[in-house]
């Protein structure tokens, strides 16, 4: 498990092409946890696209990663995942898939939204939910953009946590 | 009048769902102490259930939102607000409707 202030653990997962990625080499990149069936990731779903279109000048990097049993929950299956995709749902943003479920292990996610925010040494430095309210689109994942200009700008967010509010982790037996 | 709320506790959505339902009763003058509150534990008890997610509301056995096709499972179940947003709890509108129409129906059938 990942605690604010440790390096992130490393990882390569392949996208819905097979094209690996890996985070780093960004000011700071954003891990975002989700998947296709859960209410609560598809209703913040827009509002993390919208943070990897408004920070990419920045150089900021955000990679989604589906970490959820397909075989239990068919939803979550990399054919399902690369329809949405296909149609545009995630603009340029990586949908990735941890059939092995190591990485979600490695960092401690709990829920479908879950977001990691590391900086450019690769460190955590915001863990939790978008923002405060799935329901309300104003919000708009003012937890990530806080946490995203603090770490650009070099100081601490602030919050540097929030409990993840979501689906949990489809884990297998 | 039959009012039953559905849950799994593997999703976080069940106790917004059930204060949403009560106020809804309470807006109709139903009495919301009558809401029925029953936890769907496993695959097999979801299966006999026909529960195809958590939270499913349903007023007489007819469920507010009907489900189509979706598979039965342990899983949270979407919804879409009035308004076109997703939601892991039914819009209170939709709720409110479905009460007012099952209230009907039953004073129709005295």
């Amino acid at each position: 498990m990942t605690a604010i202030g440790d390096h992130a653990p490393a990882f390569a997962l392949p996208d819905t092409e097979g094209i690996m990625h890996e985070p780093g080499n960004a000011p700071a990149t954003v891990v975002v946890f989700t998947c296709n069936h859960c209410p609560y990731a598809l209703a913040w779903h827009e509002r993390i696209v919208g943070v990897a279109r408004d920070y990419a000048d920045r150089g900021v990097q955000v990679l989604a990663v589906n970490p959820n049993d397909a075989e239990r929950y068919p939803r979550d299956s990399p054919e399902a995942m690369r329809v949405r995709v296909e149609t545009g749902e995630f603009e340029d943003v990586p949908y990735l898939y941890d059939e092995s479920q190591r990485v979600a292990r490695a960092y401690g996610a709990k829920a479908t939204p879950d977001v990691f925010v590391l900086d450019a040494a690769g460190v955590l430095r915001y863990r939790g939910a978008p923002d405060a309210d799935h329901g309300d689109p104003a919000q708009n994942a003012a937890f990530v953009r806080g946490a995203l200009d603090a770490v650009l700008d070099g100081r601490d967010p602030n919050p540097v946590e929030t409990p993840p509010v979501g689906c949990s982790i489809k884990w297998k037996s | 009048m039959r009012v039953e709320l559905l849950f799994w506790e593997g999703c976080p959505s069940h106790p917004k769902a059930l204060a949403e339902l009560r106020k809804a009763m309470v807006d109709v003058a139903l009495d919301p102490s009558t809401i029925v509150v029953r936890e769907v534990e496993t695959q097999s008890e979801a299966a006999l259930e026909r529960f195809v997610g958590s939270p499913t509301i349903r007023i007489d056995d007819v469920d507010v939102q009907p489900p189509g096709e979706e598979p039965v499972g342990l899983t949270c179940r979407v919804y879409h607000r009035r308004d076109g947003r997703i939601s892991p709890t039914p819009d209170p509108a939709d709720v409110r409707d479905a009460l007012l129409a099952a209230r009907t129906a039953t004073t129709e059938r005295k």
